[in-house]
């Protein structure tokens, strides 16, 4: 059978193009942001069906998460950002009491500089504090300013520059003046593997470890991963991570034992919002779509779908989101792109180079008798 | 939040800044100015001054600042008074103005290879390799027998080092066989184990061979030294085929990554890799072959060194803000470096053609150069998966430009509708 001339980008059905036949229909996540209340339901329920490791116990400071980033060891996380916006266009929940912007930007710009001994590489890497700042919605520069010149100025609002790793103590809108407080909004958003279309760790897996279920889902087998890292690198979303005491790369499976038996995976079993939803990956299509326009309709402009689209750089994800900002205000990329679009492009260059490296040796022994 | 800075502009902006100010090269160093001050940065004025930096960055610069300008000394030149006065002899330079782009907790989106400095030590020894046995190709087919000998033995070598740095950096090494269950065109690593796995043994024999001339003349080993030349013969052009595959995958097998200034590089680096293997096979045969023998090796030098110049101009210029960590911090004084000892090394190599002395100098040269280079290119990459700018402002910009059905957005300051 020829490949399909979408096998590499482009819209694609993973399964039969893997070579399933009579593959059954392809799964997925759909999560639906606006209704995660943060539980991290789904990090716990993740950890005790998949048996992954405990992934460290400290205070990040990053709002209420402390899990940080998806590692080997945290197949799901549950993200946190509070901004100082009203949480739609409708009427603000706290009109009339003003609240403190939650997170300063000084807390953010601390928290970035937290780290965790997550035992994986790179596992959760610092940031910068000056985009961590920006995400608060704080000027930087007078942020860390304040911070590097006078480290013992008092705090507005919650968490000031005395940074403990941990949101603030104070009830909102006390201790600061009316003309300091600011709306606010609590986005929460637990992340997944998105077992995209076009998977570029599979592709790039050297041993064949990474493999394309019936389901079209990804999973990497655990006996015969080598640890060699590429898939780590070849990533675009930054989810598959490197276990440091064994070696090899681990992330979500979407449950490939759970499905073959026809449950529910784990994660979504456990949520108590279903705001993670599971089901073939054309009827959460279609339910997402309902969903943008019902809250476009309830006065939430910002609702937008995230790797839903088969049309996007890696061909749609299997795990795809209703987000209400921008995805780089979540960690996700704003047009991640499968790098192997490029590929036959880099054969082509690699061909010609090492062309031009044989004429050149040709060139340099017959070119002259000295 | 969407960024509310025009960045794009920005940027077009700076890129005519650079064209404007000609061959003054965009001067750089590590930390940053902030985002708010990031266009009045260009006057120099702030960017001293660390006082919009966490106080541990500002330490770390000014211990940085002695071996910044003690470098600086040796490049400057004429420019050297004007920036001092603007710098305040401190290691601050011109650079890109910080994008204004938002990012969870500022944390990168993109987890850093976890490759560690063997496999960019891999990269050299690979392409040492495939120069090598180039070299040792030709030697063998035009009579020279010292570049053969030299090329050979230092190809299996290189082979032998690349084998042990590859299966070191695997989290699992005892699996390194895996490698050998599948052959897929998609993962430039398979392709590439399958190219070593062809190379490995020809280069082997074929420097087997060569103990041809010590084996006594009688006897069972007599009888082995008379059989390994025309062995050695074959193995040595196999190898010879199969090099300049070696020396070329490596380009790929980084730019088919997620990591932004390694994939966007993707056309340039093939070429950097083959020019450094030429230039590091040039400098074997440089070192070991007396000048009467040399010719072809600085013939190859200068080749190699004309594609390794050129491809590692175009990333350092091409790529917009993705060049940036390959002109910035660690990665940039790698290639600058690398740079200098490849420009000394063909000059070497051509004005010292009748002086041994010279020859090996310069066959020390490129063949640091080209580690130097390969390092340069490594570290540039990683620094570029690290920094969620790099991933964040490239794709912002393509998501804008499609929206917009422009090529570069005008005015990034209303937000988009949904």
């Amino acid at each position: 059978m020829l490949p399909d001339p979408n096998s590499l980008y482009g819209p694609l059905d993973p399964a039969p193009d893997a070579g399933y036949e009579n593959a059954p229909p392809r799964m997925g996540f759909f999560t639906d942001t606006s209704v995660c209340i943060g539980c991290k339901a789904c990090e716990v329920a993740c950890k005790e069906w998949n048996g992954v490791p405990e992934s460290g116990l400290d205070l990040l400071g990053m709002s209420y998460d402390n899990t940080g980033a998806l590692t080997a060891n945290s197949w799901r996380h549950v993200a946190f950002i509070e901004q100082p916006r009203p949480a739609g266009h409708r009427t603000p929940p706290f009109a009339g009491t003003p609240t403190d912007g939650s997170a300063s930007a000084a807390s953010a710009a601390a928290a970035a500089g937290t780290s965790e001994r997550t035992g994986t590489d790179p596992g959760v890497p610092t940031g910068t504090p000056s985009a961590a700042a920006r995400m608060a919605g704080g000027g930087p520069a007078d942020v860390l300013g304040a911070i590097a010149a006078d480290p013992t100025a008092a705090g507005r609002g919650g968490a000031g520059p005395q940074f403990l790793g941990m949101p603030g103590a104070q009830p909102p809108g006390r201790g600061t003046g009316v003309e300091e407080r600011t709306d606010f909004r609590w986005l929460m958003m637990s992340d997944v593997c998105k077992h995209c279309t076009h998977a570029a760790c599979l592709d790039v897996c050297p041993t064949g470890s990474l493999f394309r279920t019936e389901f079209g889902t990804v999973v990497v087998q655990e006996d015969i991963c080598n640890g060699c890292g590429y898939c780590i690198s070849a990533c675009p979303y930054g989810v598959i991570d490197q276990r440091k005491d064994d070696g090899r790369a681990w992330k979500c499976t979407l449950c490939y034992d759970r499905l073959g038996a026809g449950m529910t995976p784990a994660c979504a079993q456990a949520c108590p919002t279903e705001s993670i939803q599971y089901g073939p990956l054309d009827e959460l299509r279609e339910r997402a779509a309902a969903r943008v326009a019902t809250l476009h309709d309830r006065g939430v402009p910002e609702a937008r779908l995230y790797g839903h689209d088969p049309n996007d750089g890696v061909g749609g994800d299997g795990a795809f989101f209703l987000l209400l900002d921008e995805p780089e205000v979540y960690g996700l990329p704003p047009d991640p792109v499968v790098t192997t679009r490029d590929l036959p492009k880099m054969w082509k260059r690699a061909g010609l180079a090492a062309l031009a490296m044989a004429a050149a040796t040709v060139a340099a022994f017959v070119g002259g008798s000295s | 939040m969407t960024p509310p800075g025009p960045v794009g502009d920005r940027f077009r902006r700076f890129r005519e800044r650079l064209a404007a100010e000609g061959d003054d090269r965009p001067q750089v160093s590590d930390d940053r100015p902030s985002a708010t001050s990031g266009a009045a940065a260009m006057s120099g004025a702030e960017a001293t001054s660390g006082g919009d930096h966490p106080t541990d960055r500002g330490t770390a610069a000014s211990s940085r600042r002695g071996d910044l300008t003690a470098r600086r000394s040796t490049e400057a030149g004429g420019r050297q008074g004007r920036r001092r006065r603007r710098r305040g002899g401190g290691g601050e330079e011109l650079r890109v103005p910080e994008a204004e782009f938002t990012s969870y907790y500022g944390r990168p989106i993109l987890k850093a290879p976890v490759w560690k400095w063997d496999i960019a030590a891999y990269l050299f020894t690979g392409g040492l390799a495939a120069g090598s046995s180039l070299l040792a190709a030709g030697g063998q087919l035009t009579g020279r027998p010292a570049l053969r000998r030299a090329g050979r033995v230092t190809a299996l070598a290189a082979v032998s080092a690349s084998a042990v740095f590859l299966v070191k950096d695997l989290g699992r090494p005892t699996r390194f066989h895996h490698m050998l269950r599948v052959a897929k065109p998609t993962s430039p690593m398979s392709m590439g184990t399958w190219i070593l796995t062809a190379y490995g043994p020809a280069a082997g024999v074929a420097a087997i061979a060569e103990a041809a001339g010590v084996l006594p003349r009688h006897g069972l080993l007599g009888l082995a030294g008379r059989a390994l030349p025309p062995i050695g013969h074959a193995a040595g052009l196999l190898a010879a085929g199969t090099a300049p595959a070696l020396a070329t995958y490596t380009g790929v097998l980084l730019a088919d990554t997620a990591v932004p200034s390694w994939h966007e590089a993707y056309p340039e680096l093939p070429v950097i890799f083959a020019g450094s293997a030429l230039a590091s096979g040039a400098g074997v045969g440089l070192l070991a072959a007396p000048p009467a023998q040399a010719g072809p090796a600085r013939r190859m030098a200068v080749a190699g060194a004309a594609l390794e110049l050129y491809g590692a101009h175009r990333v350092e210029t091409r790529l917009g803000l993705l060049s940036e960590p390959y002109r910035l911090g660690r990665p940039g004084r790698l290639l600058r470096a690398g740079r200098l000892l490849t420009a000394g090394g063909v000059a070497g190599a051509l004005l010292g053609r009748r002086s041994r002395v010279v020859g090996a100098l310069s066959g020390t040269a490129l063949l640091a150069a080209s580690v130097l280079t390969r390092f340069g290119i490594f570290y540039g990459g990683v620094a570029s998966a690290r920094d969620p700018r790099y991933t964040v402002v490239p794709q912002r910009e393509r998501v804008e430009a499609r929206r917009t059905g422009m090529d570069l957005p005008s005015d990034r300051a209303v937000p988009p509708a949904v």
